[in-house]
């Protein structure tokens, strides 16, 4: 089964304005780079955009969030992003900030095929307001958790270290992060990939996100990979 | 009185041999520095990495390998990577033994409130509202007043919560303090050179002062 497209803007053709998007990616590292600067290109319209955080000013989500593409955004942490305080703040973009665990969560239960899940994150906060609480005893103690849903997007985004054009994707580092979870959680997945190859060619006990859940896969170009604070120490 | 490096010591004497540990942004990163080199110790970055080393050297650094604050970072040997599901799912099953996190408020009960002010600029929770949802044990590592001067230590937080009831152990720069089950802040330690006056003094929630209050012993 051959899943490989040519680039970046055959693989997002046919993402259209109001869609529901996640993208992989823990701040600026492992983030789909290419899929973003061909939706930038597009310029598709009124995206609810799902990830863990919305990039930096000039880069990552923060280009989409700039040319006004987004119309909401859901996160966990956007602390990064100064453009995102002013369409917040003018009221241009709607955001929901939900816990960081329950976001990925929620990810990995569609990609499980579960419409829900019960988490004490947000218990007793402004996070819990609406939502279904329930009791139950876990590793011995009762307590109080919260019922939260599935996150279903359209569309999902990733990269990945390497793929083969089965869509078969393995991760490197801390790259890993989100992406496996986003790219099982869309009912289309595009994956861009530094290293594309040929079936066999990855060792299947390697494999982070089997084929089965990859729609599209392409080698992607010019990865920048920006690396948002650099913290280093001296050799003594 | 303790600077920001004196509160990082003293909670890292907190952490035990065998220990999983969670290390929040700002103080908490500073612990790392101040774990004893004799015990075996592993950081858990919410990011995806069990056995987190410390910064690479120049030249070394690597976009691939961040921590949670988004600072390039090294592996120790034994080290393992994994997604933020699986992450977040070892934080919720209490594996990891240790949180150590910053915080604006803490109330008398062991409230927390360190994600949101209202009206300011909303940030995002990030990963703390799981953490301290679900940690076995977590110890606070904050200014024991805010720059008005105002008491951080609480009879309720006036700030939204991030957690109910969680919070055992805070470290200021003046006092080490326990929230005790039934409520209350109970006085364990006082920094070098502050006297009980002065932390019954910082703190507006209900201080428990149990006979000779030792100062902290920091090498």
């Amino acid at each position: 089964m051959n899943k490989t497209v040519k680039n970046a803007s055959e693989a997002i053709h046919d993402i259209k304005d109001g869609v529901t998007l996640a993208a992989g990616g823990f701040g600026l590292c492992g983030i789909p780079e290419n899929c973003i600067s061909a939706l930038v290109e597009k310029g598709v319209k009124n995206l609810t955009c799902i990830s863990n955080n919305a990039g930096v000013d000039d880069f990552g989500l923060g280009l989409l969030l700039k040319k006004k593409q987004i119309k909401k955004m859901i996160a966990s942490y956007v602390g990064e992003n100064a453009e995102f305080e002013r369409l917040t703040l003018s009221g241009e973009m709607e955001v929901n900030l939900i816990p960081q665990g329950t976001l990925a969560t929620r990810l990995m239960a569609a990609g499980y095929g579960m419409p829900a899940i019960f988490t004490p994150a947000g218990v007793g906060t402004e996070v819990a307001q609406g939502k279904e609480v329930r009791k139950f005893t876990f590793n011995g103690v009762e307590k109080e958790y919260l019922l939260e849903y599935a996150l279903e997007p359209d569309f999902s985004i990733v990269k990945a270290w390497k793929g083969d054009s089965t869509g078969n994707l393995i991760f490197r580092l801390t790259a890993r992060n989100f992406s496996p979870v986003v790219a099982m959680a869309g009912k289309i997945t595009i994956a861009e990939v530094e290293y594309l190859v040929e079936p066999g060619e990855l060792n299947p006990n390697e494999i982070h996100v089997p084929g089965i859940y990859v729609h599209r896969i392409f080698q992607g170009t010019n990865y920048e990979k920006r690396i948002e604070q650099l913290t280093v120490r001296k050799k003594t | 009185m303790l600077d920001k490096n004196g509160i990082a010591k003293r909670i890292a004497k907190e952490v035990k041999n065998g220990m999983y540990v969670n290390l929040g942004i700002g103080i908490p990163t500073l612990v790392a520095n101040y774990i004893p080199k004799n015990i075996n110790v592993v950081l858990q970055s919410e990011n995806g990495i069990l056995n987190m080393g410390p910064f690479p050297f120049e030249g070394e650094e690597d976009a691939d390998l961040i921590n949670a604050g988004k600072q390039t970072v090294t592996l120790l040997p034994g080290a393992a990577i994994f997604d933020s599901a699986l992450s977040f799912g070892m934080i919720r099953a209490q594996k990891v033994d240790l949180t150590i996190l910053g915080g604006m408020e803490v109330s008398e009960n062991g409230d927390i409130a360190n994600w949101k002010i209202p009206g300011k600029l909303v940030k995002g929770m990030g990963g703390a509202m799981d953490l301290v949802a679900s940690a076995k044990n977590i110890i606070v590592a904050m200014q024991h007043v805010n720059k008005a001067g105002e008491s951080k230590l609480l009879p309720a937080c006036t700030l939204p919560l991030t957690g109910k009831k969680c919070v055992k152990r805070i470290v200021t720069e003046l006092a080490v303090v326990d929230i005790l089950p039934q409520g209350g802040f109970k006085l364990i330690e006082r920094a070098p050179g502050v006297s009980v006056d002065q932390i019954k003094r910082a703190t507006t929630g209900k201080l428990i002062i149990e006979g000779e209050i030792p100062e902290m012993v920091i090498d």
